[in-house]
């Protein structure tokens, strides 16, 4: 049996440590290991309920405005306001280019180069005058000897399956890409000031009032990245999942799925975002279940944290202590969160299966269509693996996209209306309980929140990646990651290729997993459901 | 300016395959060249002297108690395109969020570089000095660091985290973070060493250093907390597009209200731009198309040192601007700093005021255009 350590892993966002065990050329066992630990929640205590939402955007610099918005969101929920219409339109503006963004820059950024051959490309033999002036600069490049960012991968690696011309295409969308990811970010800052750190949704709802030049700016950016995803994105998925239809179905993993949903409905009924929220278990599929706050509860069995009992993350007993990696007993910074005990899948192929199985039309036509060309009508389950997870972001990226022409155009209404808008004033309580749910584009994100005194009393974040890249939990039983990679074949375990697909396939958000929570606040706090 | 012969076709080539055009070119070196404090007459020597090197400049960019955030402002620049920088201008042969190669492939890259020095090194995040707080290929960042900056010709710590710890270093800094400087300190290293405080780095900040590098072979002018003076020589109240009403003592005194609208002062409402010092409004963000005081946002001061603790209560008006500021006191960066530093420690009002006079001050970079 031959151990595989990759440290650190790349592509992803922060410092991620993967350990696999392959018998007979497949993963045998495997294991995630968080190696960075920065305590944002003790950092909140004591401090203005108000700075919370910049300080935790501070957590992920890929996601920064989810992480804003649970946070304002939790203080909506625990200050008992809501945002005006166009409030809640504009956060979600502000949050569907950050989804359009990430999923841009997953895509070619981070995963396309497990499957695309960048020096396969240059055997390519094209006939359009574009494609032949990317091929003569990547020769120059290549011929450079300095490769930069692409040198030493796992190029002529025997899983790369496509042949050149569509390597080339895919190089060429590569650095196109690179564009457009900074113009989705551009909507962002259109209404957010800047992107990464957006500086304008604090609890009540945004900032600033938009003028007639920010929307008709926003409309055009926004049908430009439109028609991209259309052609551009859109075709690359279709380009290349034929060649990989046979890797369908690596990486499955467990097959529950959790989503908090996002992008608030006028309603503001979580069941009723464009996303919307629920979960779902392998068991019982497709049955679509109530996903509730309190019934998450995270373990530190495995975890470089004093042991405990799992709890609730309204509930605190941890202290950070670093053992050492031992994968048999404490191994990672990360914790182990569970829904209703179960290890949950959380990200774009949950949601747009939250979303399928909950009857949203639009999710349901996007997959519906998708597993029609791909010959498997009626089984949205082949989709559970690592090219489910490609389709699932980009149909979700075109979701967004397409929703987010609409949401312009319901801000101009409101105005006409006189229904302009997009603040709520509130003072402070003294005290105060509150839950954000929200979804960041890797997954389900939860913020609570405790003030005393007008003061921050304790702050609890469940994010994304740690439902994912967690460890086993007190039962032995693995995270998703470490359960997707098991039965993975290595060709060659110099250069496990197969093993970062599966990893990158969850866009693992390494900042955003660590966290802790405060060692003196054992006690249950009585937090309501939002 | 050169003759075209003089030029390497093959950066030409380079520009036309981006879709620039020679000319769109000579006007961002042309921006350059003002983002550096040089006269625009300048821009056509940066463009040579761009166009002839024989070998891109290596860089190193290491990641340590971050978010990425940095990695992610810079893929944001614009005039360079990131894709420019990394397949024109720089060679980045090491970055963990973009290359290629992971696991014992990516450590081979450092091992090479290590042994060819003569690299750039770019530190996103500060360093955790608890042990085990972070590690990277089973070393402590610390080593790391002090691996890597050993062979390096030039150290550049970008973003709040890497110049002092930044956020996650905030009270009560549970992994015990320390800024670049510190950590080099700790180790024994002394090498140039730029500091460009904010949370995220403005990645027109960052390209304009290495372009500096790149043309004068030295990193540029710096304050004595190491910082650009170019980018950090006045203060945001001082560039401010609301500042004509703060001196009319207009104000917003409420989100989303008319008067933001209007674009008053977001001075009651929190805003830090009176204490910071950054080009902030001059350079924007995300290819100019706003930034935050623009976008109603108040500045929270996350470009100066500290800046979590020493201006919590972002929402809270500064204390002791004199509204609408006339007759307030100058003061440079540094002095300004400790005032506010000493102010903290003591939870006072700062009665001497920043640049809120009516003569603005000029900074080293010539001030206004």
């Amino acid at each position: 049996m031959a151990r595989i350590t990759i440290d650190p892993m790349t592509r992803i966002e922060g410092h991620l440590r993967i350990d696999v065990e392959i018998e007979g050329g497949k993963v045998k066992d495997a294991w995630t290991t968080g190696t960075l630990f920065r305590g944002f929640e003790l950092i909140l205590q004591g401090r203005d309920p108000r700075d919370a939402w910049h300080i935790t955007q501070r957590i992920c610099g890929v996601c920064p405005t989810s992480h804003g918005h649970a946070s304002s969101m939790s203080m909506d929920d625990a200050f008992k306001i809501k945002p005006p219409d166009n409030g809640r339109i504009i956060r979600n503006i502000i949050e569907g280019a950050q989804f359009m963004h990430s999923h841009i820059l997953w895509f070619y950024h981070l995963n396309a180069l497990d499957y695309v051959d960048v020096v396969s490309a240059l055997k390519a033999q094209p006939k359009e005058a574009s494609l032949k002036k990317v091929q003569a600069k990547l020769k120059s490049f290549v011929e450079s000897g300095q490769l930069g960012p692409f040198a030493n991968a796992y190029w002529g690696h025997p899983a790369y399956k496509l042949p050149p011309d569509v390597n080339l295409l895919a190089v060429a969308h590569y650095l196109e890409a690179l564009e457009m990811q900074a113009k989705a970010a551009s909507v962002s800052a259109l209404f957010g000031g800047r992107m990464p750190m957006t500086m304008t949704s604090p609890p009540g709802g945004v900032t600033h009032v938009p003028s007639v030049d920010d929307l008709k700016n926003y409309l055009f950016r926004v049908k430009e990245l439109q028609a991209w995803i259309d052609s551009v994105f859109i075709g690359d998925l279709l380009a290349i999942a034929p060649y990989y239809l046979g890797a369908a179905g690596i990486g499955k993993g467990y097959a529950n799925f959790l989503s908090w949903g996002v992008f608030e409905d006028a309603s503001f009924d979580p069941k009723k975002r464009l996303l919307p929220r629920g979960a779902i278990f392998a068991s019982d599929f497709p049955k679509v279940h109530d996903a509730k706050p309190e019934d998450v509860t995270e373990d530190t069995t495995h975890g470089w944290y004093k042991d405990g009992k799992p709890l609730n993350p309204a509930m605190g007993v941890t202290e950070p202590d670093y053992t050492g990696y031992d994968s048999n007993k404490k191994y990672t910074w990360a914790k182990a969160p569970r829904l209703q005990g179960k290890p949950m899948e959380v990200g774009a192929l949950a949601r747009m299966v939250v979303a399928y199985a909950s009857g949203q039309p639009t999710a349901k036509k996007l997959i519906d269509d998708t597993l029609a060309k791909i010959g498997h009508s009626g089984h949205p389950e082949v989709l559970f693996g690592i090219i489910g997870r490609i389709a699932a972001r980009t149909l979700e990226c075109k979701m967004v996209a397409d929703s987010m022409y609409q949401w312009g155009l319901d801000v101009i209404e409101n105005i006409k209306k006189g229904n302009a808008a997009v603040y709520t004033e509130y003072k402070i309580p003294d005290k105060a309980q509150g839950i954000g749910l929200w979804e960041a584009p890797r997954g389900a994100l939860g913020h609570w929140i405790d003030v005393d005194n007008k003061r921050i009393k304790n702050y609890q974040c469940v994010v994304p990646t740690t439902w994912n890249v967690c460890p086993r939990d007190n039962n032995n039983v693995r995270g998703p990651i470490e359960e997707a990679l098991i039965g993975t074949a290595v060709a060659n375990a110099e250069k496990p290729l197969e093993v970062m697909r599966v990893v990158h396939s969850f866009d693992p958000c390494l900042a955003c997993t660590v966290h802790v929570i405060h060692p003196e606040s054992n006690r249950i706090m009585d937090f309501k459901v939002s | 300016m050169g003759k075209k012969d003089e030029v390497s076709k093959q950066f030409l080539d380079a520009l036309e395959f981006r879709g620039i055009k020679r000319r769109d070119f000579l006007k961002y070196c042309g921006a350059t060249a003002a983002l550096i404090g040089l006269s625009e007459l300048y821009g056509p020597k940066i463009a040579a002297a761009l166009e002839k090197a024989a070998k891109r400049q290596p860089v190193i960019w290491l990641n340590f108690a971050s978010d990425s955030g940095c990695t992610e402002s810079f893929i944001k620049a614009t005039y360079p395109s990131p894709a420019e920088v990394i397949l024109d201008i720089l060679s980045v042969d090491y970055n963990e969020t973009i290359q290629a190669a992971a696991g014992k492939q990516a450590e081979e890259i450092l091992a090479a570089s290590r042994k060819a020095g003569g690299y750039i090194l770019i530190v996103e995040g500060g360093v955790p000095t608890k042990k085990g707080h972070g590690m990277i290929g089973n070393k402590e960042m610390l080593d790391v660091l002090k691996e890597m900056a050993g062979p390096a010709i030039a150290v550049i710590a970008i973003g709040s985290c890497a110049t002092d710890g930044g956020v996650p270093a905030a009270k009560p800094n549970p992994s015990q973070i320390i800024g670049t400087g510190e950590a080099l300190q700790r180790v024994g290293i002394s090498k140039p060493l730029v500091n460009m405080d904010l949370c995220p780095v403005n990645p027109q900040y960052l390209v304009g250093v290495v372009v500096n590098f790149l043309l004068l072979g030295k990193i540029p002018d710096l304050d004595s907390q190491g910082r650009p003076k170019m980018f950090y020589g006045q203060t945001i109240h001082d560039n401010c597009e609301r500042r004509a009403h703060f001196d009319a003592g207009r104000f917003v005194e409420k989100f989303g209200s008319q008067e933001e609208a209007l674009g008053y002062c977001l001075y009651k409402m929190g805003c830090k731009g009176p204490m910071t010092y950054s080009a902030c409004p001059k350079i924007q963000y995300n290819d100019r198309t706003s930034w935050c005081i623009k976008a109603g946002g108040p500045c929270i001061g996350c470009a100066e040192r500290g800046w979590t603790d020493k201006f919590a209560g972002f929402y809270e008006p500064l204390p002791g601007v004199k509204i609408p500021g006339l007759g307030g006191v100058e003061a440079g960066a540094d002095k300004l700093g400790a005032i506010a530093a000493v102010a903290t420690a003591a939870g006072i009002a700062v009665h001497a005021v920043a640049t809120a006079a009516s003569g603005r001050t000029k900074g080293k970079d010539g001030g206004k255009k």
